[in-house]
């Protein structure tokens, strides 16, 4: 699948967390997403930005403006070099947290995306592939 | 005191959150607001939504724990100005806001907040003087 653009940003603190927000927001709004689409995703990458920070100790994101056929779309990847995920199909479970949130965090950007990858293993670090079509 | 000023009008207290929400300065305002309550003896807190261009989990907690804490405080939370999308991908992401009312502007919202309170001192229930 063609990538149209792509650039790399630290993922390492709450103040990051803001700046991925507006990173995805340019390139959802360079996407030609609509408001709602552009909410969504944006919704979405807070979720993971936050979850690499708190669970994963930080780590990056890699934003993609990419193209299928005439269709565009938005892909973020959040790698961490943290704990891992033990128990993945926990994590997915609305309501399940770990740590002080709702446990929203992965099953809510899930939902929100068209397409969502987690792979993780314990102690080998945590990555989350999201992507919203236009 | 945090970044996001609390005007106080009569007996409510108001925040308009108009800057992009950094998870330190939601746990500020959390802070901030029940301090105020206490302190100016505020029946109703009206906090509105419409410059925020989305609400996750962690802003979602926010708006929950406010309404919570202002409900054991005998304050009534009131949240307003939602824009659509924001609703929209609310919903989708799980995120009820059960305990927080909403309405859609500030007019709504107080007249929501009067309401309640006037019907709580009206049933005697209201905090005396």
């Amino acid at each position: 699948m063609p990538v149209e653009a792509r650039d790399t940003m630290p993922v390492q603190s709450a103040d990051d967390v803001v700046k991925v927000r507006q990173a995805v927001r340019a390139r959802a709004i360079a996407a030609g997403f609509s408001l709602v689409d552009q909410t969504k995703i944006v919704t979405a990458a807070s979720e993971i930005a936050r979850n690499t920070v708190d669970y994963g100790g930080g780590g990056t994101l890699c934003l993609e403006l990419v193209r299928e056929g005439a269709r565009r779309g938005v892909r973020l990847t959040f790698a961490d070099q943290g704990p891992g995920i033990a128990d993945l199909e926990q994590a997915m479970t609305d309501g399940y947290t770990s740590g002080s949130g709702l446990g929203l965090g992965l099953s809510g950007a899930k939902r929100l995306c068209n397409e969502f990858l987690v792979k993780t293993a314990p102690g080998r670090g945590t990555i989350v592939t999201l992507a919203r079509w236009r | 005191m945090g970044e996001i000023p609390i005007l106080q009008i009569g007996d409510c207290l108001l925040v308009s959150i108009q800057v992009d929400m950094h998870d330190r300065l939601a746990l500020e305002l959390q802070d901030d607001l029940t301090n105020r309550i206490v302190a100016s003896r505020a029946r109703g807190v009206m906090i509105d939504i419409s410059a925020l261009e989305i609400v996750d989990s962690f802003i979602g907690r926010m708006l929950n724990n406010i309404a919570g804490m202002s409900r054991v405080l005998d304050a009534v939370t009131v949240v307003v100005g939602m824009r659509p999308a924001v609703a929209i991908t609310l919903v989708e992401l799980g995120l009820a806001l059960t305990g927080v009312r909403t309405a859609l502007n500030v007019d709504k919202g107080l007249a929501m907040i009067r309401r309640i309170i006037d019907a709580e001192e009206g049933g005697g229930a209201g905090r005396g003087a």
